[in-house]
């Protein structure tokens, strides 16, 4: 339970950090908070020849919220994200969606970048990133581009960064006014990751049509997935307990959920499509548009049932 | 002989100094090289929280760093709540509540409790359980752990002691 040994470097700088990723390449590991990549090396599941500790770059520690906007530096806490009151007032879903992530000591180390570069298909940012379109912005010595979040995402625990690039910041763009939200997971325990998560973002025009749908859901395969099908089943349509059942369907009925240690497939569908359908009501309650449509006590049945 | 880095930090308010692979992770640098025991290891790899310490004021896991990133930093262990005379109200309360039985996430339970009434200095029982929750105690007496963080909630508010120093 001792990683194996490494050669360790604590750039004070950007260029510092990315001449030593374009020397090293695909021996050296970037840290940041540690919280992923440390539990690999301590079981010597990774075996870095060159350790690039990234925390003293306090350049890629910036959290601002503007009106476009949430743009998180690389190396912003989790629990910055977490006590920021403006990023609850502008964008809930991301406040919502950290509470889940670990447990206090976890989030005080844990950073944004590490745990969208990590890229656990059961973690809760990167979910929260797909559902939002979030924007990766990647350096590297040679330049910088930026990818939507779901080219960033390539498999499980992979992603589109190159071994000489880092992360250094992203963007989570806010959504159209009149827009509910809802993150919501079921894990075996508190602060555990997710058997299934959900981030679902719902819109709806002036006459109370859904005129917006997101819905990313994350532990299912390898990357987080949207419910395209199911989003597209929404648009348009007036919100009802039919719709909203029907389209929680259609997004169970489009996974391939795996079967694991933790849960069989199916078990896994079944709780998607109850998250969904749940997330939906719950959107559709905080879009400040319409009346309830006594979903929540059908709800609360089919919870005793 | 492999390379060994020199570490300079505040441990409990008192410097230190030592030298360690890169590789050393905190909480072994504290119980070998610094002889501070009372941090203890679990899982290594994060899960179980025995090994808590504050760093610059919050609680991290020590298995999960090494020693090498918290040059110039400030870490307080379990060492660092009563270093002499009376114990701390939440070590005093663990006593009382009969919250320990084996002992061995006792620091961390502590440590994760002390920020968590830093923070919210009035907790209910459900944000006392979610707090600690990163926490296990394999004994399973979170009854009791529960009801020890509440009794300190109450010995440390204002008028009553407050937290000491």
């Amino acid at each position: 339970m001792k990683p194996a040994p490494f050669t360790y470097f604590a750039p004070q700088s950007v260029s510092e950090a990315l001449a030593l990723l374009r020397e090293h390449g695909e021996g050296a590991k970037v840290l940041a908070g540690g919280q992923s990549l440390v539990p690999l090396m301590n079981f010597r599941l990774v075996r870095p020849q060159v350790l690039i500790d990234i925390n003293g770059l306090s350049e890629l520690a910036s959290l601002a919220v503007s009106d476009g906007g949430v743009t998180a530096g690389a190396l912003v806490r989790q629990w910055e994200l977490e006590r920021s009151s403006e990023v609850a007032r502008r964008l809930p879903i991301l406040s919502e969606a950290i509470r889940f992530v670990g447990h206090p000591a976890i989030r005080n180390r844990g950073t944004v970048g590490g745990s969208l570069v990590h890229a656990d298909p059961a973690a809760e940012l990167p979910v929260v990133a797909v559902a939002l379109a979030a924007e990766f912005q990647l350096q590297s010595a040679q330049g910088s581009r930026s990818l939507q979040a779901h080219e960033f995402y390539t498999g499980y625990l992979s992603t589109a960064i190159a071994s000489d690039e880092l992360l250094v910041k992203i963007h989570l763009p806010f959504s159209p006014p009149n827009t509910g939200w809802c993150f919501t997971e079921i894990a075996r325990r508190q602060g555990d990751f997710a058997l299934v998560a959900v981030a679902l973002l719902l819109g709806f025009n002036g006459n109370g049509s859904v005129s917006f749908a997101r819905i990313a859901l994350g532990g299912i395969g390898g990357v987080p997935v949207r419910a395209g099908t199911a989003e597209e089943s929404l648009l348009g349509k007036r919100p009802s307990e039919t719709l909203f059942r029907e389209a929680a369907q259609v997004a169970a009925q489009g996974l391939e959920p795996e079967n694991d240690i933790h849960a069989s497939a199916a078990y896994r569908r079944h709780i998607a499509e109850v998250l969904v359908r749940r997330a939906l009501e719950t959107a559709r309650t905080r879009s400040g548009s319409l009346s309830g449509f006594g979903f929540e006590a059908s709800m609360r049945k089919d919870r005793d049932a | 002989m492999p390379d060994t880095i020199s570490i300079d930090l505040t441990v409990n308010g008192v410097a230190c100094t030592g030298s360690a692979e890169a590789r050393r992770s905190l909480v072994d640098f504290l119980r070998i090289d610094l002889g501070l025991t009372g941090t203890h290891v679990g899982c290594e790899h994060g899960v179980c929280g025995a090994c808590t310490v504050l760093l610059n004021g919050r609680t991290v896991r020590s298995c999960l760093l090494f020693a090498v990133q918290v040059r110039g930093a400030e870490i307080v262990t379990i060492e660092g709540l009563s270093k002499s005379g009376p114990l701390h109200p939440l070590q005093q309360a663990f006593q009382e509540h009969h919250a320990l039985q084996c002992g061995f996430c006792t620091p961390g339970m502590i440590l994760a409790a002390l920020e968590l009434l830093k923070e919210n200095p009035a907790p209910s029982e459900e944000e006392i359980r979610v707090g600690l929750a990163g926490n296990l105690c394999m004994c399973t007496g979170y009854v009791n752990i529960v009801r020890a963080v509440k009794a300190a909630a109450e010995a440390m508010a204002p008028g009553r002691g407050g937290i000491p120093e």
